[in-house]
Parts: structure tokens; sequence; C-alpha cells
């Protein structure tokens, strides 16, 4: 039972760090909390359903909707950011801005799709589940984590090992340094804009399969379970957000075996509350970006 | 007369939410005014409602009563608030306040006596209009008077240079620790008349939601200017209602409103009246 519920948490807590990865990013780079990124992870979502349901296979609309996400994440800082940059705006107006593109995206979302739930017609959704030992695995399940993981990897290189990587952590390391040394400052923030809002539009698009289900609220938990990981891990630290993501999906998974369900998000903002007041720099401190 | 009374009749839900809203903004201009971007006047409101609300109808105490218990018990929470999140600043300062928010909220959704999710109704709704806004009018002079003392250059201070703060012997903490409480006050004033003008309150009516609004109303109005806050409030309240006629585009009205007031006029509704001065938050 036990064993059952860590796994569960381990699904949970896949998505919840593939989101946090780009939340923590922008705020690595750029010291911005973007608000507005659980709306691009609901509109992600809704693009998937859209274009499954005009017949694209899952893998396609998958790849399709996060590139979209990717071009929504540059729109949203040309529109909302760049500008509040050239007038350095401090912390708080980049914060409101980001609010008012979030009520933005999901005015429009709700303008073409309305309040309705939708839900997936696909054969993986209905394939049966996989046993392995104790513990049962459905095939989504499983195509979430691996997914997660992949996509994680693949940021982990990018960052690492890529001239792409190196600029971002220069310009998240020092920004007037960077550009010193000739880094293009406003193509690396489009392309970390891009790579965040993908991965969160893809964290999107894996809940709404996880629990076959779309709606134009699907980003309002995630947005402040999302800042309890990237707190958790330490602002700005990508291996904080993940290790906070399986952390804070292993806590609320734990919580539901206790038939504590209903007060899951307590501990989750609970634990997110101590580590600020005890150690505000998380577990992994913001420097971890750095060094990615 | 009959006009104004007409007017009245049509609109006085609007008229209350205004001077409710006002209030929340002036609570949160408070703590910024210190450089606190603290984050959970929504969860005082929501405390002040339920203490309110439960005292009237479970216990019967009169109105006013209900409201001084309910603002006591706020202040005290947000002065008590103030103490583990001392040394917290800006954004983390933000998220913290925003954690304790959502945990309050838990619990009002979880407790037996807040009545879980579906909350508590039936409450007298004998927060009238003049009821709420002799309330409005109290905290405005209040915070008009505080505005002419010492305290307030020390606030001013603190939101300003930390440093030069303590440089000329202000304890901040003690700065932070009194508009927190303001703060906590001003909004559990308006979660109790809230209580007792909706007639019924569920956890949802105090979410991040609502801390967002306030948090909007505030910056639209002008970071550090509490009349800016209380206008960017009364301002923003009615502009949904005013353009209900753009209908389906009426949210995405209100959220190219809020990105136009940030990007062209950064000092919100009191850059008209003040000169420019950067605003360091």
């Amino acid at each position: 039972m036990i064993a059952q519920q860590l796994a569960n948490g381990l699904f949970l807590g896949a998505v919840y760090a593939l989101f946090a990865v780009g939340y923590t990013l922008v705020f690595g780079v750029l010291d911005i909390l973007n608000l507005a990124h659980a709306a691009i992870f609901m509109v992600a979502a809704f693009a998937t359903w859209s274009l499954v349901k005009a017949g694209v296979p899952l893998p396609l609309a998958f790849l399709a909707a996060t590139f979209l996400a990717g071009v929504i994440g540059i729109a949203l800082d040309r529109i909302a950011f760049a500008p509040l940059r050239r007038r350095n705006a401090g912390t708080l107006v980049p914060l409101i801005s980001s609010i008012g593109m979030a009520i933005i995206i999901g005015a429009i979302a709700r303008g073409i799709y309305g309040v309705d739930e939708r839900h997936f017609k696909l054969a993986l959704i209905d394939a049966p589940p996989f046993h392995l030992g104790p513990l049962t695995f459905t095939a989504v399940e499983l195509a979430i984590f691996g997914s997660a993981i992949v996509l994680m990897l693949v940021l982990s290189y990018v960052l690492r090992a890529t001239p792409l990587g190196r600029q971002i952590r220069a310009v998240a390391e020092d920004r007037v340094a960077a550009q010193l040394l000739g880094v293009d400052l406003e193509r690396t923030i489009a392309a970390t804009f891009f790579i965040a809002s993908s991965l969160g539009g893809a964290a999107g698009i894996l809940t709404a399969l996880q629990y076959n289900s779309v709606t134009i609220d699907m980003g309002g938990s995630i947005e402040l379970k999302g800042l309890a990981v990237i707190i958790l891990g330490g602002m700005g630290s990508i291996t904080g957000a993940v290790v906070g993501g399986f952390v804070i999906g292993a806590v609320e998974t734990l919580a539901i075996a206790l038939n504590l369900s209903e007060w899951r998000d307590a501990l989750a903002f609970g634990v997110m509350f101590l580590i600020l007041i005890v150690r505000p720099t998380g577990l992994f401190g913001k420097r971890a970006l750095r060094t990615a | 007369m009959n006009v104004l009374a007409s007017f009245y009749a049509q609109h006085s839900k609007l008229i209350d939410q205004i001077g409710i809203n006002a209030l929340l903004a002036l609570s949160l201009s408070i703590c910024m005014q210190a450089g606190q971007l603290a984050l959970a006047q929504a969860a005082f409101m929501g405390i002040a409602a339920y203490v309110s609300a439960i005292l009237s109808l479970t216990y019967g105490w009169p109105l006013l009563a209900s409201i001084l218990a309910a603002v006591l018990v706020s202040t005290v929470v947000g002065g008590v608030l103030a103490l583990p999140v001392r040394r917290l600043r800006g954004i983390f300062l933000a998220i913290a306040t925003i954690g304790f928010g959502e945990i309050v909220r838990v619990f009002a959704n979880n407790l037996g006596i807040t009545g879980g999710a579906e909350g508590i109704s039936g409450i007298p709704p004998d927060a009238t209009t003049p009821v709420i806004y002799a309330a409005l009018v109290l905290t405005a002079l209040a915070l008009a008077l505080l505005s002419r003392t010492k305290f307030a250059l020390a606030i001013a201070l603190v939101r300003e240079d930390e440093n030069a703060a303590r440089g000329v012997g202000i304890d901040v903490g003690f700065v932070r620790f009194v508009t927190l409480a303001i703060g906590g006050a001003i909004a559990g004033l308006a979660g109790a008349l809230y209580a007792h003008s909706a007639f019924f309150i569920t956890p949802g009516d105090f979410g991040f939601g609502r801390m967002e609004q306030i948090l909007v109303w505030c910056v639209i109005g002008g970071v550090t200017s509490p009349l800016g806050a209380a206008l960017g409030a009364a301002l923003l309240t009615i502009l949904p209602e005013a353009i209900r006629f753009l209908a389906d585009y009426r949210d995405v009205t209100n959220g190219v409103i809020l990105l136009v007031v940030i990007l062209f006029a950064p000092q919100g509704l009191a850059g008209f009246w003040r000169r420019a001065r950067a605003v360091r938050m």
C-alpha cells in the first residue's frame, strides 16, 4: 500500500518537477516570478486536446503543443517583461504584469473553450495496467513519467553542454558581464522563455493525460504548488526544482495514504513556509543553476 | 432625490463592494509602504470574516461587537505572522505569506466550525452601506493621522533604505511588526464587513485569486500611496460592471488595462498627482 503510494508519488512528482523546472529557470535567469506559467500549462493541454480531436497522433500533438507553449512564452516576455527590463522595474512590477498576462491568456482560452471539462479519447488511456510485484501502473502513468524524465534530461544537457546553455547560465550569473562578453541578452532571454514555457506546457499536457481532464482552471492548483516546489529546492535551482517536485509529490501521496488527503495542501505549504523561515535558499540555493 | 435613490437601489451591492475593496487595498498599502510585499490580506480577511460570522450566528453577538472581536483576532494574526517572516524580503516574503494564506484556506476548508467547503450561510446582512462607509472613513482618518506622526517617516525610511533606517536607530523589526498588524486589522475589518454584507462565505472567497486582486488594485493605484490604492480598488471594482457590454471580452479587457497601466504608467494612478519618483520594491 505504502509502496504503491510512493510509486504514485513519483508520477505526481515528475509532473510537479517538470512544471517547476520552467518556473525556477525564469526566476534563476531573470529574478522574475512568472505567474503566467500556469496559464501556459493550461493552454498547452487545450491545444493538445484540440489536435488529438482533429485526428493528430498524440506524440505529434504533444510536440506541437509544447512548441506552441514555447512560442507563447516568447510572446509573454516580449509583451510583459521586456519593456520593464529596459527601465529596471524591480521584481514587483513584472509580477503584476505576469498576472495581467495570465488574466489575458485565461480569458482568451475561456472565450474559445468555455468552462466545460474536456476528456481525451485515446487508446493509451484505456490500455490495461501493468503489474510489477505488488505495484500497479497504467500505461499513461509510465508515458508521463518517461516523458517528464526525458525532457528534464534534455534540459540538463542543453544547460550543461551547449553554447546556448552556457549563455543562459552566464546571463543568470551576471547579466552585465555576460553582455560584455558578447552574449546576446535578448536572444538568450527569449530562448530561456521558450524552454521554460514549453516545459510548463508539457507538464500541463501530462497532467491532462494523467487525470484525463482538461479544464480552464487546471493551472490554479499547480501555480501555487509549484511555488512550494521551487522554494523547497531553492529559487533558481534546476536540480532543486526536480528534487523538490519529487519530495512534494511524495509528501502529498503519503498524506493520502495516511488519510490526510484534505490536508495535503496545508502540508506542502507548511513545508514551504518552514523552509523559507529556516533556510530561505532551499535545499540547493540559487547557485545551482550556474553549475547545472 | 428620486434619481439618486433609484441609482442606489440599482447599484447598492456594487457600492458596498467598493467600500470593502478600498479597505482591502488600504490594508495592503500600509504593508507596502514599509516595503513589505506581504500577501496575506486575503487570509486576514477570511479569518475575520469567519470569526465575525460565527460570533453573530452561533453566539448571537451584535454586529459591532462581532466586528471588533474579528478585527482584534486578525490584528493579532498579522502581528504574530510578522515574527517568523521578519528576515524575509521581496519575493520571498511574498511567497511565504502566499503559503500562509493557502494554509488558512485549507483549514477553513476542513474545520467543522467553518462549515468546510460549503462555508457559512445565513449571516445577518446588517453591514449596510452607511456602516461600511463609516468604517472606511474612520480607517482613512486613522491612516491620515498616522501619516502625520514620526512613525510614518520611520515606515518610509524602512521602505527606501533599511540600513539607513537602522543607522538612525529605527527598530526595523518593530516597524514591520506594527505595519503588518495594522494591515491585519484593516483587512480584518473588511472581512467582517464582507461577511455581514455577503450573506454567505466560503473558503474560496479568501483564496489567492482575491489576493491577486488586492495586489493589482494597489499597484494600479500606486504602490505606496494609500489614496491611490483605494482609488485603484474603486476603479477596478467598477470597471468590470462598466464594460459589461463587452461580454466575453470583458476579462481580456481587464488584463489589457492592467498591462497598459503597468507598462505605461509605472507610478499608477498616484503618478498623476505625484511627481515621478523611483519606487523600488
